[in-house]
Formats: structure tokens, C-alpha cells, sequence
């Protein structure tokens, strides 16, 4: 299942892509390619971030905020005094954790309280940051800006969030018990398992992607502000989405999930190859969306019949 | 508890937190103008709940449903109102009627996405949203159309002492809870969020109650983006964005369930009004934008965990 399942985000990047390099051919090399998917990267560490609270079958809709926040330490303290900059990125996402812990001990509505919690985020960033400015380390933008041979720093990035996330989540022991979380608690708690634990490991997972997902925006731009990643609340619930993943039972897959990240980037970026208005470039990321679950609901009821 | 005292009782929570918040900044100024804030209370407040009161009606659907296009709904539909009427005098109900078909169009549009391909309400909304918000931008243009001064005036006048869209935020609510608990169709809608399954098996037209509830909360957002161009003197394309967390927040605050099945008509007015006044009485005591949001979002989840430590465990 989980081979077909990744089939269909697979397909409609490649479509796209190929689209993309028919229509504007010299997009096809090296500083075309990462162009167009710079940006992607920290896009799709918020997706894989969302990926893991959907995977315990909640929503996450503070984690543009969170991104931001995290942005804004990168570009303040982490520059500043190293040493203060990781603390304060622990303690996020520890604050993560802890917020999974409370979701799952009171019975909270993740919805809601992941609301409740985008309005601290965004208090915290602009407590930090009233004004647009800080600045990304030295090193950090290095690393952004680094050129490996062949292949563009963006794809070998993709590459590498992908990879790690299927070893974490699809490979690893541990990932499967989390998956389980979404799948049926219940059977894992009888199993043995301590139920608000692995919850708040899954949201350590979050905080963990969403705050490298605020250092690699910062390594990007150099510069941050408290509303710098807001919609990727949208972008990232819709990455998974578009990755194979589904909001119950644990069914996401990592891969997928930076994939979806990708073909949303693109899906932007497509339209000023077409010369259309750059008014389009959201609506092109919701038709986008729509043609390729409505791609995906043909496949299954196909499946169904056979 | 019984059941009726645990279903009529939360929206006193939601008012008791807004006359706490009032209470709270009269302190401060020692009891003067308690009626310019309870005015303006009222004012802002009536369009966070008039898009509240449509997000209540899609939550109490049951789990999954949401509608996350409300923001571009009211940019969209005030957009293109506004670009209708160009400020001319006497165009005021036309405009209203392109907003409400707006909202009509979008009610429809998202319910075809989510009956025909069944795609989850949440990324239904959330990727029709996005073409509704290029919508906006494209026949927006940058451009920001006055409204017709009467309509300007009706926006920001007030009767019997009231603003005058406090009176259509409270004269809504009143119809959204005379249908909820009088007519047979909100008992289908308050069926189907407890039970879709046994709603269906027990003959209530599911689909229909679907369809009728993301007209209702499509055309409630219109009328909310169309009044609140009117009263801001425009209509700009940022203009929703507060909506998307508000109208789920004052759901909740209100002491809707969020599992659906269970809402709150008069929690809803209850909440919009705490989430107005809490922002001014932080004003008040001089909190800087940073602290205002730390501690309006640690009052949101402090009145969650409240509400369902108190609700029980059914």
C-alpha cells in the first residue's frame, strides 16, 4: 500500500517539472533548478514537521508562527550568542513536547490549543523582533549557499530531509510505535506502551523540523520577521496532504511529504514560466492541490473495482 | 450534572471572561468610558461573531469539519462588492446582493469539492481558499475603492444607542439559534455532528444539511467582508486574515464542543466580545504588541482547559 500510496506525488512533480523545463528549457541546469526549488527547503521541513502531529492524528496550526518565532531566534540570539540561540531553540522545542503531553493528558483539541499557542509564537517573535532586521550567522548562510557538485544545494537538501525523516519515521522502530499513536492508541497502551510519552516525542519531532525549518528560512533570506513564515500553517497541512498523507490513522509518509512541499514551491514558480499574472501564484497551489487529490480519488476508485 | 446544565451552561463562561476583561480595564481608568468601550466592543466584536456563528454551524458537522476559506470568503466578497458599487451613492443593495452571490458561489463551490471528490472539509476549504484569495488579488488590483457613503454611515452609525452592526451580528445570531433549536433542520444538523452514520440510518437528509451549512457559513463570511470594508472605508486584501483563528476561537471560548454536535449561539457573542475586550484591556495597561499576543493565546488555552475539565469526561 505505502508503494502506491507515494506513486501519485511522484507522478504530478515529475509532470510539473516537465512542464516547467518544456516551456522554459534553460530552467534546466544547475542554478535553474535551484532557483526554482531554494525556498522549497524550509517549506518542506514545516511540511514533514506538520507531518508528524498529523501522524498522531491531530492538527498543527501554529506552526507558521512556530517557523517564524524560530526565525527570529536565528536571526537574533543564535547570532549573537551561539550559546543562548541553542538553548532558546531547545527550550522551543521542548515547549513542543510539553504541548503534546497537555493536548493528550486533559483530552485537549489539538486544533485548538495549536491556535491558542500561534498567538504566543507570534507574541514571542515580535517581542524579540518588533521591527523586520536581525541577521542569519556566518555559517548558517554558508551552509544555505553552498554548491555541491551536480546536483543544486536545494535537491541534495530535499534529498536528505527525505531520507532522514523515512529512516526516523517509516524504518526505525520507534517511528512505527509513533505511526501506531495514530493508528490505535489504544492497542499500543494495552501493548504497554506510555501513550502521552511517544505524543510528546512525535511533537519533539515537530519542534524539532519546524525550528530547522526558521534556521534554513533565516540561511535563505538573512534576514527575519515575526510574520516571516505565517502561511506556512497552510502550506504545510496542504504538503502532506498532497504527499499521500491522511488527517487519521497515521497513514503519512515522509517522502511524500517533502515531495508535496516541492510541487507546491513549483506550482508558484510555474506560472511566470506560463507569463501568467503573478496574481495566479496562490491559486495556482490550490488548483494544483485540487487536481492532484482529484487524480488521487480516480486512482482509488479504480483500485476499488479491480 | 445532568445533561441539559452541561449543554446550556458554557457560553456563561465565555461572558463572564468579557465582563472580567471590561471590569478589568474600568479599574484602570477608574470607571470612565465604560460606554465608548462597551460601544466599540460591540462594533469590532460583531464581525468576529458573525463569521464565529457560521464556523459554529460547519464545527458542529462533527470532527473534520472546518471551513479555513472564511478569510478569502470576506476579502472576495467585499472585493468585488466594492469594485461594483465605485462609491456611488445608491448602490449599496446591489453591492450587497454581488457580496451574498459571492458568498453563495463559494458555499457551493467548497461543498462540491468536498460531496463530489471527497476531499476533507479542511483541505477543501484550505486549497479553494487559495483560489479565492488569487481571485481577490486579481480584481483588486491594488486599488482600494471607497464604499458609498451611506453605506459608509449605516456601517459606523448606530441605532437606539447600539451600532448598527451589532444589530445585524445580534439579529444573525438570533435566526442561527431560533433554527438550531426550534426547526426541524437544525435538529437534523445538531443529528448529524453527534452521529453521521445514525443521522443518515434514521432518514435525516445528510448531504442536504452538509450542503446548507457551507452555504450558511460562505454567505454569513460575505456579509461579515462586505460590512467590514464598509466600516473601514475599504476593502484591503489582509482584510480577513484575523478571521481565520478568530472564528475557530470564538467557537470554542463560546463553549461549542469542537467535536461537533453541540454548539452555543449565545457563547459565540459571548467570546467575540472577550476577544476584543482582552486586547484593550491589555492595551490599557500599556502591554506591548509581543506580551498582548503571549497572553491573549495563553488565555485562549487557559479558557479550553477550563471548559473541558469542567465539561467531564462523556
Amino acid at each position: 500500500m505505502n508503494r502506491y500510496r507515494i506513486l501519485l506525488p511522484v507522478v504530478s512533480l515529475a509532470v510539473l517539472l516537465g512542464l516547467t523545463f518544456w516551456m522554459q528549457p534553460r530552467a534546466m541546469s544547475y542554478f535553474g533548478v535551484n532557483l526554482l526549488f531554494n525556498l522549497a527547503v524550509p517549506i518542506a521541513l514545516a511540511t514533514v514537521a506538520q507531518m508528524f502531529i498529523i501522524m498522531v492524528n491531530d492538527i498543527d496550526l501554529s506552526i507558521g508562527a512556530f517557523v517564524s518565532l524560530a526565525a527570529c531566534v536565528t536571526a537574533t540570539w543564535l547570532n549573537d550568542a551561539p550559546l543562548i540561540g541553542l538553548l532558546a531553540m531547545a527550550a522551543l522545542i521542548l515547549a513542543y513536547a510539553g504541548m503534546g503531553a497537555v493536548i493528550h493528558a486533559l483530552e485537549l483539541p489539538a486544533i485548538v490549543v495549536t491556535l491558542g499557542m500561534s498567538f504566543v509564537w507570534g507574541g514571542l517573535a515580535l517581542f524579540l523582533l518588533p521591527t523586520p532586521g536581525g541577521a542569519a550567522p556566518e555559517w548558517l548562510r554558508a551552509i544555505m549557499k553552498v554548491k555541491p557538485p551536480l546536483v543544486p544545494m536545494a535537491v541534495v537538501a530535499a534529498l536528505l530531509i527525505a531520507g532522514v525523516t523515512h529512516l526516523l519515521v517509516i524504518r526505525a522502530g520507534l517511528g512505527t510505535v509513533l505511526r501506531g499513536v495514530g493508528g490505535n492508541p489504544r492497542a499500543l497502551t494495552r501493548a504497554g506502551w506510555n501513550v502521552m510519552q511517544l505524543k510528546a516525542l512525535a511533537y519533539a519531532g515537530a519542534g524539532l523540523f519546524g525550528v530547522l525549518a526558521g534556521m534554513a528560512l533565516v540561511g535563505l533570506t538573512t534576514a527575519a520577521d515575526a510574520n516571516i513564515a505565517l502561511r506556512y500553517t497552510l502550506l504545510s497541512i496542504a504538503g502532506v496532504i498532497l504527499g499521500g498523507g491522511e488527517f487519521t490513522g497515521g497513514k503519512v509518509s515522509p517522502v511524500g511529504a517533502v515531495i508535496g512541499a516541492l510541487t507546491l514551491t513549483l506550482a508558484a514558480s510555474f506560472l511566470s514560466f506560463m507569463r501568467l499574472s503573478p496574481d495566479w501564484q496562490i491559486g495556482a497551489q490550490g488548483a494544483i492541490l485540487i487536481l492532484v487529490l482529484t487524480a488521487r480519488l480516480i486512482f482509488a476508485r479504480r483500485g476499488e473495482t479491480t | 450534572m445532568s445533561l441539559a446544565g452541561m449543554t446550556s451552561k458554557p457560553w456563561i463562561w465565555a461572558w463572564a471572561a468579557a465582563a472580567l476583561a471590561f471590569a478589568a480595564t474600568l479599574v484602570l481608568t477608574q470607571g470612565r468610558g465604560a460606554g465608548e468601550l462597551a460601544y466599540a466592543a460591540l462594533s469590532f466584536g460583531a464581525f468576529a461573531a458573525i463569521v464565529g456563528l457560521g464556523q459554529m454551524l460547519v464545527i458542529t458537522l462533527g470532527p473534520g469539519n472546518v471551513d479555513l476559506s472564511i478569510p478569502a470568503t470576506m476579502t472576495l466578497a467585499a472585493t468585488l462588492a466594492l469594485k461594483f458599487m465605485g462609491s456611488d451613492p445608491g448602490t449599496a443593495l446591489p453591492g450587497l446582493a454581488i457580496a451574498l452571490a459571492v458568498g453563495l458561489g463559494v458555499g457551493a463551490a467548497n461543498f462540491a469539492l468536498i460531496f463530489l471528490l471527497r476531499l476533507p472539509p479542511i483541505i477543501a476549504t484550505l486549497a479553494a481558499s487559495l483560489i479565492y484569495q488569487s481571485l481577490a488579488i486579481w480584481s483588486n488590483r491594488g486599488l482600494r475603492i471607497k464604499p458609498p457613503t451611506g453605506l459608509a454611515e449605516f456601517a459606523t452609525g448606530r441605532f437606539l444607542g447600539l451600532p448598527n452592526v451589532a444589530w445585524v451580528g445580534l439579529a444573525l445570531a438570533l435566526m442561527v439559534w431560533v433554527l438550531l433549536e426550534r426547526s426541524l433542520w437544525g435538529r437534523w444538523l445538531l443529528a448529524s455532528g453527534q452521529n453521521l452514520r445514525a443521522a443518515r440510518l434514521a432518514g435525516v437528509p445528510v448531504e442536504a444539511v452538509r450542503a446548507a451549512t457551507y452555504l450558511a457559513v460562505a454567505v454569513f463570511a460575505a456579509l461579515a467582508g462586505y460590512l467590514l470594508a464598509s466600516f473601514s472605508g475599504g476593502a484591503a486584501l489582509n482584510m480577513g486574515a484575523e478571521y481565520l483563528l478568530m472564528s475557530i476561537a470564538v467557537v470554542v471560548i463560546g463553549g461549542s464542543s469542537i467535536a461537533g454536535g453541540n454548539s452555543n449561539v449565545p457563547g459565540v457573542w459571548g467570546a467575540a466580545l472577550f476577544m476584543f475586550l482582552v486586547v484593550s484591556m491589555l492595551n490599557s495597561y500599556g502591554a506591548a504588541a509581543g506580551v498582548r499576543n503571549v497572553l491573549t493565546g495563553t488565555i485562549i488555552i487557559a479558557i479550553v482547559i477550563a471548559a473541558s475539565s469542567r465539561r467531564a469526561r462523556i
